[in-house]
């Protein structure tokens, strides 16, 4: 019995189990310090509550594109942060324009859906130019090659953008109809830039999916990431349908950028970096390949994320723990790939093996 | 079948819902030629990954001498003596010929990283006697003065030899081959049957073969296994198979044109 | 009409003369064209800026010419002049939408002097005519040289490429001409900035000449060596060692020290390529958080070494004193025990998993590096200073000139360690794990120490570089230690060939010299590298010095006897089985 045991139960399984212990037993004695101080008061962590969730809906629309691009072509779109920033960078011209005018104080709902078209379409047609020029030829190309043409183009259109614009951070112009906040009763308090992410995220998800799931598309798109060529076979042109996935995540991911823009004020050549490592994280976390995996994912490491710090770190006495929310998150990352490979909602694909 | 070297008992594998090897018994004979044999999908080739390692079978045991395997790492079970070739031939296709016989090679030998770097006088050994055991092997597959090319770039026919003398590498007691004989004309085949007797009588191997011509499987198999969704319909020797009713049943009942010709053919034979 | 026209062979040929009209606008709007038209190459004749856009006529020249249909080599040639010319249209009509739309408030590169650049000073009518002209004609000499036998053209664009070289290195070699005693050539082969117009030509008549003689020789000088038995093809290996190490040792003396400090950075990059290249090229792992190891190593160097510590001398509490010799070690051995105990999670992980999660583990590192929470021990977002330096002797390896032996010696030491790793048991495990895992590990690999051993010896490396790193600058900071130094060793990498030794040192030289000494280079260096990346593994994805494949089923093995089989199985196979159990 010993023996089958040893046999089976290596040493990097032990290992392993020790990272992940240590790592759970830190979080657990660092809540109950944090709590047992009361440092922060319920309002404190309802703002949390609710920064996290705006955070996860912006991952979120980022998510869908990696998980839907994984899901048909098995390839981690490493160029996918550029068509984030491509997008909101392209809408900030405009949002800046229609400041000077006055349109955008003036027709506020108009403003903000031009700006939406504007920043979809740039992704859009970034995303696609990226399919054609970068993705397509090396579809039958070992496993590697892509990535690192990604990893290129990511780079590329990174520095076309800083180059062409300029590297200096520019300021988002803000609007006039999103300042204040909403009262909710007692002392809950909620930005009315949050309601307006979390809601329009909302919708972008909920029509995403009711396409995949219920448009004939959709139904094609699905048939794609299971087998390539049996879809060939059954008439579905895999070529369009791979070209309508880019379309479907560049556009959450435009619609995204703008919104995570409006939220943070900020835009620069670099901005799409961090926001998409993470919502990668998020699509592995509920399970690549698998869309609503990923929305649920992405809420979930938004809200970690601004909780996280506070409560895992402060109670520990570790100075500035918001520095390290990065690490939560990559941490993880980590954790999730080692316990539960396949993420919270399971995979969506036939992960064929020998 | 006194002396089994490999026993299987009730062993399952479940894909979803589809229940791929069920309660699956088998027993090799050392030093024997086994052929599993069955329509497409019957679960020969799960069968095979069980074995190997690559799956974990949900109940059974595979027991191979007094180990069992398990739940076992692949490379593990290549280390004690079980190795396989691949239905679509898996061949390091950027390795050359002899390069993919020295990878098989791997688990017989020991240099580790302190050897290497500084080329001790037991890794140059070593080194040297793999070699010559790779050009053996590569003689033995009639592969001579093709070693330094790229695998890849060899004819299909060589491919399939030099798998089978990359699983030879590693001295298995029991070599799976996993339809080797797949797209091959009559004579290549003929040529291939002669060659896995060879393994047998010149080596010593216990093989178990997966096939789908009835000709080379009638003509080169002491015990036949046959599977149907996963199930042990029948075994026995070629001429207990070859009158079975459930097995002309699977055969022809399913009508599939390439059995039943197939099946006329072995029978003719 | 539009179907006609679609049909015809002049739509391929204003097809291909957008594209590079895009390309020629982007290139001008990213700023390339007028950063570059400082450095010139014929001096007063033409400057890099001019020479980008006459190389995407030529390329787009080129194509049109082999893509076309027609029939006559006329219409081919017209092709290509018109593809020229919608170039030329293109950078007109931006040259005119400048200043229409106040383009330069968005593109801050739409200057004037782009302007002028690009209309060769001209306005109007003539800047139109001059722009078409010249479009047409550079594109017609692309096609031009497509027809020349491959033989000619081979040479003409050898003899382009290396006044182009020798035009960029001009400072440079000046300086080693100057300090060889040969005075009097620099004098008329370059001028105040780059070449002279005679020193051109006279470069371009050389190397179209040797080229010429070369191509006609037929074999190359790799074949004829190769045709060698092996033993004297041993001795010239030797005898190349033995002339090129001399000839290393006495480059800092000739070099002036900028020089030779860009030769200790390329250095340091071609140490960590070494190790990239056993990780990404050999074991066929993407690390993308490889500047980890590198941050790791050269801070244990610092905490170790500084002697700016205690609360009030420097920001480090707590720093034993080390010397540089006694901290290089652990150093290095740091970064491998990093390596081992993030590969342990990690290389259980599915491949594609891997670059992420990696990436990831390079971000934890620097973002630790400049926290709060380590300051006291690190010194968080300052750094740390006064790192020690290393001394044999009277010796201090603290000038450039010192270091680079420290550093080359390191690069042998190694190249040495590769190349003997790449030609063992584990170098062909490595490679199996990189064609195909499954498989590998039925070979009876095991994945996760062998990948382990990939990752430990390539972080080995990595640390090395970091440590010595430290040493050289004297201070390090979190913002060192980006993602854009991994990305820079795979670049260079992938340029040289994955897993190519020697392929490591040729992209250690293109990717980081070249650009190190071209200081107008350094604004556009990861927008070439991204699209270097992207071009090569869409064109070229074994790099410019392939992998060589080993001869090792050698001539004189093949002469013995039959086809005797193998020892007998059984009595070979128990030994394994036996000490496995």
């Amino acid at each position: 019995m010993l023996k089958r045991f040893r046999e089976r139960f290596t040493t990097t399984d032990f290992f392993m189990w020790l990272i992940g212990g240590s790592i759970v037993t830190l979080v657990v004695v660092g809540s109950i310090a944090t709590l047992s101080q009361g440092t922060y008061t319920i309002r404190h962590w309802f703002d949390f509550l609710v920064f996290g969730l705006a955070q996860g809906s912006v991952y979120a629309l980022i998510a869908l594109g990696y998980t839907l691009v994984y899901g048909i072509l098995r390839m981690i779109n490493f160029a996918h942060s550029e068509v984030f920033m491509s997008g909101a960078y392209i809408g900030f011209f405009f949002a800046t324009a229609m400041k000077k005018s006055g349109f955008l104080d003036g027709n506020p709902l108009l403003a903000l859906l031009i700006i939406f078209a504007v920043a979809m379409t740039i992704s859009v047609v970034i995303a696609v130019l990226l399919e054609r020029v970068a993705y397509r030829p090396l579809r039958k190309a070992p496993r590697l090659v892509p990535l690192i043409t990604a990893i290129g183009a990511s780079f590329f259109l990174q520095e076309t953008f800083r180059t062409l614009f300029g590297s200096a951070s520019k300021a988002y112009p803000d609007m006039n109809a999103l300042k204040g906040t909403f009262a909710l009763g007692g002392p809950f308090i909620i930005q009315k830039i949050q309601v307006l992410v979390i809601v329009a995220a909302a919708l972008m998800m909920l029509a995403l999916y009711l396409y995949v799931m219920r448009t004939k598309t959709g139904k094609a798109m699905r048939a794609v990431s299971e087998d390539k060529d049996t879809a060939s076979l059954m008439g579905i042109d895999v070529d369009a349908i791979i070209v309508r996935t880019f379309v479907l995540g560049a556009a959450a991911a435009g619609a995204g950028g703008v919104l995570y823009c409006l939220m943070f004020r900020q835009i620069n050549a670099y901005m799409g970096f961090v926001p998409s490592i993470k919502a990668f994280t998020a699509a592995v976390l509920g399970g690549i390949g698998n869309l609503p995996g990923a929305m649920l994912g992405s809420l979930f490491l938004g809200l970690f994320e601004s909780i996280g710090p506070i409560l895992f770190l402060d109670g520990l006495g570790v100075p500035a723990p918001y520095q390290l929310k990065d690490v939560i998150a990559f941490t993880m990352l980590v954790l999730v790939l080692i316990f539960r490979p396949t993420g919270i909602l399971g995979e969506r694909l036939a992960t064929t093996k020998a | 079948m006194n002396n089994s070297i490999l026993k299987i008992q009730k062993v399952t594998k479940v894909f979803g819902g589809l229940v791929a090897v069920n309660k699956l018994d088998l027993e090799l004979a050392e030093h024997g030629i086994h052929s599993v044999i069955g329509p497409n999908g019957a679960g020969k080739t799960t069968l095979f990954n069980c074995i190997t390692g690559f799956y974990k079978p949900e109940s059974g045991d595979i027991i191979f001498g007094d180990h069992l395997l398990v739940g076992m790492l692949p490379n593990r079970i290549t280390y004690l003596g079980i190795s396989r070739t691949y239905q679509n031939i898996r061949l390091f296709s950027n390795l050359t010929a002899i390069e993919n016989i020295l990878v098989g090679q791997h688990p017989r030998l020991r240099a580790g990283m302190v050897d290497a770097i500084f080329k001790t006088p037991r890794m140059i050994k070593e080194e040297k006697e793999a070699l010559e055991e790779a050009r053996r092997l590569l003689n033995f597959v009639n592969l001579k003065g093709k070693g330094d090319l790229l695998s890849k770039n060899l004819p299909y026919g060589d491919q399939r030899r030099l798998e089978i003398a990359r699983a030879l590498a590693s001295k298995p007691k029991i070599l799976l081959l996993d339809e080797p004989t797949a797209g091959m004309n009559p004579s290549e085949t003929q040529a291939m049957v002669h060659f896995i007797r060879r393994l047998r009588d010149e080596l010593g191997i216990t093989i178990l073969l997966i096939e789908h011509q009835m000709r080379v499987v009638m003509s080169i198999s002491e015990f036949i296994t046959v599977l149907d969704f996963g199930e042990k319909i029948a075994e026995g020797t070629a001429a207990e198979i070859q009158n079975n009713p459930k097995v002309i049943e699977a055969y022809l009942g399913r009508g599939a044109a390439s059995g039943l010709s197939q099946k006329q053919a072995a029978a003719a034979a | 009409m539009l179907k006609r026209l679609q049909a015809s062979n002049w739509y391929s040929a204003l097809q291909m003369g957008l594209l590079g009209g895009i390309i020629a606008i982007l290139v001008s709007l990213v700023g390339m064209v007028e950063e570059f038209s400082l450095r010139d190459i014929v001096f007063n004749v033409i400057d890099m800026g001019q020479t980008i856009l006459l190389m995407i006529l030529v390329l787009i020249g080129n194509f049109t010419y082999r893509r076309s249909q027609s029939a006559r080599s006329l219409n081919k040639w017209l092709e290509a002049a018109l593809a020229g010319a919608v170039v030329g249209l293109m950078l007109w009509l931006l040259v005119l939408l400048i200043p229409a739309l106040n383009m330069r408030a968005v593109f801050l590169n739409a200057s004037p002097r782009l302007i002028q650049i690009l209309t060769f000073g001209n306005e109007g009518v003539i800047a139109l005519v001059l722009m078409l002209v010249v479009g047409g004609i550079g594109s017609l000499a692309g096609a031009v040289i497509q027809t020349l036998p491959s033989r000619y053209s081979n040479a003409i664009f050898q003899g382009i490429i290396w006044v182009a070289l020798i035009g960029l290195l001009q400072e440079l070699l000046q300086v080693i001409l100057t300090t060889l005693g040969a005075h009097g050539a620099t004098n008329w082969l370059f001028g105040d900035k780059g070449l002279s117009v005679v020193g051109a030509v006279v470069i371009f008549g050389v190397v179209l000449a040797l080229t010429l003689y070369r191509s006609g020789n037929r074999t190359t000088l790799q074949a004829r060596i190769k045709a060698l038995p092996p033993a004297s093809q041993w001795a010239i290996r030797w005898i190349s060692f033995a002339v090129a190490i001399p000839l290393v040792w006495i480059l800092p003396t000739i070099l002036t020290t900028y020089p030779t400090d860009v030769a200790n950075s390329v250095g340091l990059y071609i140490l960590m390529g070494l190790g990239l290249n056993i990780v990404v090229g050999f074991a066929g792992l993407l690390d993308l958080g490889y500047v980890a190891f590198f941050a790791i190593g050269a801070y244990v160097m610092g905490v170790l070494t500084t002697t700016a510590t205690g609360p009030n001398a420097g920001q480090i509490v707590w720093g034993p004193q080390f010397t540089f010799w006694e901290a290089l070690p652990i150093s290095v051995f740091a970064a491998v025990m990093a390596g081992v105990f993030l590969g342990i999670p990690v290389l259980n992980i599915r491949g594609d998993y891997l670059a992420i999660v990696t990436l990831g583990f390079g971000e934890i590192i620097r973002i630790m590096a400049g926290s709060d929470f380590l300051k006291p021990y690190i010194g968080g977002s300052q750094g740390i200073v006064e790192v020690g330096v290393g001394q044999i002797g009277p010796m201090f390896f603290n000038s450039p000139r010192t270091l680079f032996y420290l550093i080359f010696l390191c690069i042998l030491l190694a190249f040495f360690i590769s190349t003997r790793l790449r030609d063992s048991r584990i170098g062909r495990a490595w490679k199996a794990l990189r064609e195909d895992e499954d498989v590998a590990q039925a070979m009876g690999i095991h994945l996760v120490s062998t990948k382990l051993m990939a990752f430990a010896t390539g972080a080995a490396m990595a640390g090395l570089s970091g440590a010595i790193f430290a040493s050289k600058i004297g201070s390090i900071y979190p913002h060192s230690f980006k993602l854009l130094v991994s990305i820079n060793v795979l670049a260079l990498i992938i340029v040289g060939g994955m897993g190519s030794i020697p392929g490591v040192f040729v992209g250690g030289l293109l990717v980081f010299g070249l650009p190190e000494l071209l200081r107008e280079f350094s604004e556009y260096r990861l927008l070439v590298y991204g699209a270097l990346l992207v071009v090569m593994m869409l064109t070229k994805p074994e790099g410019f010095m392939p992998e060589a494949t080993r001869q090792q089923e050698l001539h004189d093995a093949m002469s013995e006897g039959g086809a005797a089989p193998p020892e007998s199985a059984p009595k070979l196979a128990k030994s394994p089985a036996k000490s496995g159990s």
